[in-house]
């Protein structure tokens, strides 16, 4: 079609916009005629300039500019014609909104069209100031409002009221204004006056406290309103189904909702109206569906009745079973809502809620899952959460992140035993592991890690789970390490609770070997099999296969992994002797107690000097309790055995403990307690602050004879109610012509704070002859004991 | 309620009524999520969802989505009658309303809609009175021109 040079009329150019084939084609026509749109604006044409502003809109419709249309529309609406105003008027609704700069201009024409007679014009200014008005206007025109609030015409109240509520919502102080006719204004018979009324007054008691003190005096009379829009008959004016103006009974049922919000009076006011209304509502049909929707948002919010509000609970139950998948949506939002403080009205309609999950609507079965989730409890724990594993393997992608680590964080809570936690969580990671959240590894193996009868079960079950499927890193993870740990329950014999599972060493090195080097595995998740595979090599009987693969990663380019291999190569190498302590299986896990490692890595440690230090305590303790039969405490009991630390284990620990350095020097003055033949034993005492009942002796022998001095025992022994270790001794040769002397530390407890008495005895050669001496200790300082 | 747009299968925008102040490219990018979020909505799904911060209540009827978000404390079902009640008054006013009824007369539409709703809130519940008010507007809009 061929477009004209003039101006089109508007049907025309609505017309040839819509025979456009291509977007460029449509544009070239709009251009156009914009072009001479802004001429006519130019020319100042009056008479037309209201079809022109039309096609400006329609075209600002379909997304093109208009903003010179902005003077147009002022000059229209201060325009005497009625057809300009309604064009003018619509134009700033649409093309003057707050934010542009000519808003203000147009406070002028308002006001003019707010006073003078013509209910059209008065209706246009009414509705531009309620959708456009910005703070400074309303402010400026409040009080023009507030005298069409009283005017006789049904028509411009009911728009004034409205534009009342739009003038509290931009400049708040203007509530002042307003609130003073609504009472008055309660008492309209025309519905749209009265609806404007109960919606100002819902604004203004949001808004202040002072005002909805105010207006609870009217709960009352609303309830009488209420209760005669309920009760008349059928009104073909105003009901919608058979239920009466469904849009005043839902506006003030929320009214009411805010009044009678924490507070005892009002509430007990609307109770028996809203148990009518709740029961007597129409329910076939959406109308009435709503009304019921918003009295159930009343009852549950103010301090009703119980029985009515168990009936509110009934009614979201029935809505729940409702054809009409709306009335299911707004029910379980509401449920959701009320499942904290009604918990166990909610829990009825449990089955229910469950059979939502099977919704094919996002919405729907989103919401479904939330309830579910906060409906669990330690009784139906087990039921629900089969539940929800069925529909995580069917629900869509972004749902599953959110149901995955809700049915993880129920069984954390709820779990009746350990197996079925494992289970439970063995199933989500195989079903949805790439959405769980990263901690599920690390609980999922502190809880093997804890459970000690479940570790044959674990390692099968895991190792069946990734023999099937090594794509999913959380199980991945978690199966590699529980390989690793528990390989050896994994060839052994039959679990009673899995299938028999005929498992070969081979096989299970080969699974690893396969992780380790998949393109689906992430580092970490390498970094586990490495580790597991070493662990085996000490579970496993054959290791040469396993020490085959570290050696080939120590030249791996993820340089994580290359340490790792260097390093547990070195371990196959040179310290071999200490594999098998290092690679030790883990004490058991405290659930939430310290972390898995630091507890792996203290065995180890200790495993490691059980092996490399020797333990000379043994002999002395023997020849102690000889020493015992000469030192009787001051109460002359009997001896018995001494609360000595027979196990060198124990000894060792302690020895941890002990600072490796020599004690800091302190004022307790030393001792010269022996001297025979250049032979001389000193002690010297130390009280560390902090520990009183703790004292530390350093025995010092020293030579200055011409023949060393070998064999050398010191043994000493302490009244009962005293405790006595002996480190080892630096040595047991004092070389002659004062060499280097030997010392030994004695460490003493001593809790009951008594007097020190110290028996020494002392074996060793010397001059060709073996010497035993055994003597008490004299002069011991007081400050060693008190 | 915030905002109510009406669209066309294919995405085209035929009435948008705001209620609340945004700029011009607030409103065209908030138009455009919406429409794509709601097209791809499928015929089965509820007339509900959530969107940003906001409620969206849609219904088709016939080749037009309506289109409406509302606040968190208002009614979805009542919301869905107040749409019912506006495609009713377009259908009494152009007898059997289509759509080429609303583009080609889109001042109308808005005409209508502002009789019914003012400021987002319900103004008239009667249907009759609605439909009394834009004959009347209509008829001084007439009675000037023979002026």
């Amino acid at each position: 079609m061929v477009a004209s040079s003039s101006s089109l009329k508007l049907q025309d150019l609505i017309q040839e916009i819509r025979e456009a084939k291509t977007q460029a084609q449509e544009r070239e026509v709009i251009q156009k005629e914009c072009a001479h749109i802004r001429a006519s604006f130019r020319d100042g044409d009056p008479l037309h300039r209201h079809r022109q502003l039309t096609k400006l809109l329609y075209v600002h419709l379909l997304g093109y500019p208009a903003h010179f249309g902005q003077m147009e529309c002022l000059k229209l609406i201060a325009s005497p014609r009625f057809t300009d105003k309604r064009v003018g008027y619509l134009g700033a609704m649409l093309l003057l909104d707050e934010r542009q700069d000519a808003h203000l201009l147009i406070t002028n024409s308002i006001k003019n069209d707010l006073s003078q007679g013509i209910q059209a014009v008065q209706g246009l200014a009414l509705c531009t100031l309620s959708a456009t008005g910005s703070a400074e206007m309303c402010r400026d025109l409040a009080t023009e409002v507030e005298k069409l609030l009283l005017q006789p015409s049904a028509y411009v109240r009911k728009k004034a009221v409205l534009t009342a509520v739009h003038m509290i919502r931009k400049a708040p102080e203007l509530s002042d204004i307003f609130l003073p006719p609504c009472a008055q204004l309660l008492h309209e018979h025309h519905h749209g006056i009265l609806l404007g009324t109960i919606t100002l007054i819902t604004e203004l008691c949001e808004r202040s406290p002072a005002a909805l003190k105010h207006f609870r005096k009217m709960v009352p009379q609303l309830v009488h309103i209420l209760r005669t829009v309920v009760t008349t008959g059928y009104s073909k004016e105003h009901s919608i189904s058979g239920v009466s103006d469904p849009f005043l009974q839902v506006q003030i049922l929320r009214l009411l909702r805010i009044l009678g919000r924490n507070h005892e009076e009002s509430s007990e006011t609307m109770n028996d109206l809203l148990a009518q209304v709740a029961t007597n509502t129409d329910t076939s049909r959406n109308a009435g569906n709503a009304v019921l929707f918003e009295t159930v948002l009343t009852i549950m919010d103010i301090r009703s009745a119980a029985g009515l509000r168990v009936l509110a609970v009934n009614i979201l139950g029935r809505f729940l079973l409702n054809t009409d998948r709306n009335i299911r949506y707004v029910a379980l939002t509401s449920l959701l809502r009320l499942v904290q403080s009604d918990h166990s009205a909610v829990q009825r309609h449990r089955p229910t809620v469950v059979e939502c999950l099977r919704e094919p609507d996002g919405s729907l079965s989103r919401r479904a899952l939330e309830l579910s989730l906060a409906l669990v409890n330690s009784s139906n724990v087990q039921a629900m959460i089969q539940e929800l594993q069925g529909f995580l393997e069917s629900c869509p992608p972004d749902l599953q992140a959110d149901c995955a680590s809700g049915i993880l964080l129920a069984a954390e809570r709820f779990a009746p035993t350990k197996r079925w936690h494992i289970d439970t969580t063995l199933r989500v990671l195989t079903t949805a592991g790439t959405h769980v959240r990263d901690d599920a590894v690390a609980s999922l193996t502190q809880l093997i890690g804890g459970a000690q009868e479940l570790h044959a079960y674990s390692v099968r079950r895991l190792y069946s789970a990734l023999a099937e499927d090594i794509s999913q890193q959380p199980l991945v993870q978690a199966a590699t390490w529980c390989i690793g740990e528990y390989g050896d329950l994994l060839l052994e014999g039959s679990c009673e609770e899995t299938e028999p599972l005929q498992v070969e060493e081979e096989e299970v090195l080969a699974l690893l070997e396969r992780v380790l080097q998949s393109h689906m595995s992430l580092p970490a998740t390498r970094g586990y099999a490495l580790t597991a595979l070493v662990k085996l090599s000490t579970r496993l009987r054959g290791d040469n296969r396993i020490r085959q693969v570290v050696s080939i990663y120590r030249s791996c380019l993820d340089v994580e992994l290359q340490q790792r291999a260097v390093e547990y190569n070195t371990l196959f190498q040179k310290y071999d002797h200490m594999r098998a302590a290092i690679l030790e299986k883990i004490p058991l896990v405290e659930r939430g107690g310290s972390q898995v490692d630091e507890e792996a890595k203290e065995s180890k440690e200790t495993a490691q000097l059980s092996e490399a230090a020797p333990v000379p305590t043994e002999p002395q303790a023997s020849k102690l309790l000889d020493l015992l039969d000469l030192l009787d405490g001051p109460s002359g009991d009997a001896q018995h055995p001494r609360p000595l630390d027979p196990t060198p284990g124990s000894a060792l620990i302690h020895l941890l403990n002990l600072p490796c350095a020599p004690p800091p020097p302190a004022p307790i003055p030393n001792l010269k307690v022996f001297e025979r033949e250049g032979l001389q034993l000193d002690l010297s005492f130390v009280r560390p602050p902090g520990t009183p009942t703790l004292l530390l002796i350093t025995v010092t022998a020293t030579n200055t004879s011409g023949g060393d001095v070998t064999h050398f025992i010191c043994q000493a022994a302490v009244p009962k109610s005293f405790q006595l270790q002996l480190q080892a001794p630096s040595g047991d040769t004092v070389p002659a012509q004062g060499g280097l002397p030997m010392t030994q530390l004695l460490r003493i407890l001593n809790p009951k704070k008594a007097p020190l008495r110290l028996k020494l005895r002392l074996t060793y050669n010397h001059f060709g002859q073996s010497v035993q001496e055994i003597f008490e200790v004299n002069n011991l300082p007081v400050e060693a004991w008190q | 309620m915030q905002f109510m747009l009406l669209f066309s299968r294919q995405g085209k925008l035929r009435l948008q009524k705001w209620y609340v102040p945004l700029s011009d490219k607030e409103k065209k990018k908030i138009t455009r999520e919406l429409v794509q979020t709601v097209l791809a909505r499928k015929p089965k799904m509820c007339s509900f969802l959530e969107w940003r911060d906001l409620k969206i209540v849609y219904k088709r009827y016939a080749s037009l989505y309506f289109c409406c978000a509302i606040e968190d404390q208002d009614n979805e079902l009542i919301t869905l009658e107040i749409i019912h009640r506006y495609v009713e008054l377009l259908d009494k006013y152009f007898g059997s309303v289509c759509e080429l009824d609303i583009i080609f007369n889109f001042e109308k539409a808005y005409f209508i809609l502002d009789e019914f709703l003012l400021g987002g809130e319900v103004q008239e519940t009667s249907k009759k009175n609605v439909l009394k008010a834009i004959e009347q507007a209509d008829l001084l809009q007439e009675f000037q021109k023979l002026l």
